[in-house]
């Protein structure tokens, strides 16, 4: 499900490294309790963005939300497929539906994430206390 | 991400992530949770926000039919020879109009003209009403009632004895008819009669809190299970879905319904909310008449319109409405319209500001959105 080459963070963000370019999406998790997604508000190309402070929103039907960026870097390319059809996200979070590409300003920062494995316990824990 | 904005009708989240409190159940829980629904804490209540999604949802209902459970509605009854005086008292709209048979949208008013709730109230007999209340309100509703009681009436807190279910849609009747040997044509909008369902006793009512054509039911919980399989059966075939409160909130507001604690509150009148249909001062005296002549007199702080957005962009709840640079409103609902492909709302502004076709901006997360005030209902079903 969670791709082993991914790192995770604890707001449900998903980065895929190549190089020094980091790819940016939302897990599976997260368009599941989102719902319906009916918009994307995006950054800029060239815009610089600190790791930990928002990049953008989701939007569903239901709620707004804001995406919160694994690493810091300059944004190199948005995912122009989710100005057309943001419903993407709900059906391939972990590959077609990437929001945003970054070059990394510290490729090191990525190491304090979770691994897969990491995270899948991390939101079966989340489920848990969904469900007591 | 997921710091969502999910609200319930006080302005708490309706998320429930602590599980501290103890929430309310309906009868079919069980079956909302064997059917996968997401969960959602509403007014004190475990209730489903969504089965297969809030856009198919929508869409079956505007198209086809949908099925709600919608048990955690509050029930007061009120009885004896002084019921229709303490209806009147606590009420805007004129409950002596009503034949037997018959219900209608009203307001639980303030001494000072504002919304304790709104409900509807059917006329079983001259003697014997029910109030259909919201769920987060019904326990309030039943104490400000019992405290206005000076008419001698009994006031039983009566929710607790009915399951109520809605079928919504097109096809709504015809699922139906296929339970129940009462001819439901005979049934007009806003009327109900007594008939069984699947062999249960029912109240069947021609009510809705969708814009479209349907029933709401009301039967003792005990049966809940059984009357929503047998639903769920009947309307397989032509494509009806369990909806969720996701799918009753945006068809709601596309219909340009009010929502408890968005549109109307304890701090709006009914003026204020465009419903003057509902609010019949040739009755007064009645709880808040005063207050509410003293209003129209004065004229009014603010109006509620509908607005649609100009771009992608959602004006949501708590929003602020900006004309001429000025902070002038506020959002009371804002979402996508998954049937009219827009993204609508509802807001307060200024009384000078409604003007149809009026282009006014959405503060949204502090960029300003373009949108213009349309005429309500934003949605009218085709008859």
């Amino acid at each position: 499900m969670y791709p082993a080459d991914y790192r995770y963070t604890k707001q449900h963000e998903w980065i895929k490294v190549q190089g020094d370019t980091g790819t940016i999406g939302i897990t599976d998790y997260a368009q599941q309790e989102l719902g319906d997604v009916v918009f994307v508000d995006l950054p800029k190309v060239g815009a610089k963005i600190s790791g930990g402070k928002s990049l953008g929103s989701v939007e569903s039907v239901k709620a707004v939300s804001e995406i919160y960026s694994p690493v810091s870097g300059e944004v190199t390319e948005t995912n122009p497929l989710l100005v057309d059809a943001p419903e993407k996200i709900n059906t391939d979070p972990h590959n077609t539906a990437w929001l945003i590409k970054l070059k990394l300003a510290d490729p090191k920062e990525v190491a304090s994430l979770m691994d897969a494995a990491a995270y899948e316990a991390y939101i079966s824990e989340q489920a848990k206390e969904h469900s007591a | 991400m997921l710091r969502s904005i999910f609200r319930r009708a006080n302005g708490k989240p309706s998320v429930n992530t602590s599980a501290a409190v103890e929430l309310r159940k309906t009868a079919l829980n069980s079956v909302h949770r064997r059917l996968g629904a997401k969960m959602v804490n509403f007014g004190g209540w475990d209730m489903p926000l969504e089965y297969s999604g809030i856009i198919a949802e929508h869409q079956a209902v505007r198209t086809r039919a949908g099925l709600f459970d919608v048990s955690h509605m509050g029930e007061v009854e009120i009885r004896g020879p002084g019921a229709l005086q303490l209806v009147q008292w606590v009420s805007c709209n004129n409950a002596a109009k009503l034949n037997v048979g018959q219900a209608h949208y009203s307001g639980l008013m303030t001494s000072r003209g504002t919304f304790v709730d709104d409900l509807l109230v059917h006329k079983f007999s001259d003697t014997h009403y029910l109030l259909c209340v919201n769920a987060g309100n019904q326990d309030d509703d039943f104490q400000h009632i019992v405290a206005n009681n000076q008419f001698d009436a009994e006031v039983e807190n009566s929710g607790p004895r009915y399951s109520q279910l809605a079928i919504q849609g097109p096809h709504a009747t015809e699922i139906l008819q296929k339970l129940t040997p009462s001819p439901l044509d005979s049934i007009r909008y806003y009327h109900f009669a007594f008939g069984k369902v699947g062999g249960i006793d029912c109240l069947i009512a021609r009510t809705g809190y969708t814009g479209e054509d349907g029933f709401e039911i009301y039967f003792a919980p005990e049966h809940s299970e059984n009357l929503w399989s047998d639903l769920q059966q009947a309307g397989e075939s032509v494509g009806m879905i369990p909806c969720g409160l996701g799918a009753r909130n945006t068809l709601r507001l596309e219909a340009g319904m009010c929502l408890y604690g968005h549109e109307i509150d304890d701090t709006t009148t009914p003026w204020e909310a465009g419903l003057a249909w509902i609010c019949k001062m040739e009755k007064a005296p009645f709880l808040g008449s005063d207050a509410l002549a003293q209003q129209n007199q004065a004229g009014l702080p603010r109006k509620l319109v509908g607005f649609e957005m100009l771009d992608k962009r959602i004006g949501r709840d708590g929003y602020p409405v900006v004309i001429g640079g000025h902070e002038t409103g506020r959002v009371t609902s804002g979402c996508p319209a998954p049937f009219l492909k827009k993204n609508i709302g509802m807001a307060y502004v200024p009384p000078n500001q409604t003007t149809i076709g009026a282009e006014i901006e959405i503060s949204v997360r502090g960029q300003a959105a373009p949108a213009r005030v349309v005429a309500l209902p934003f949605y009218k079903r085709p008859q």
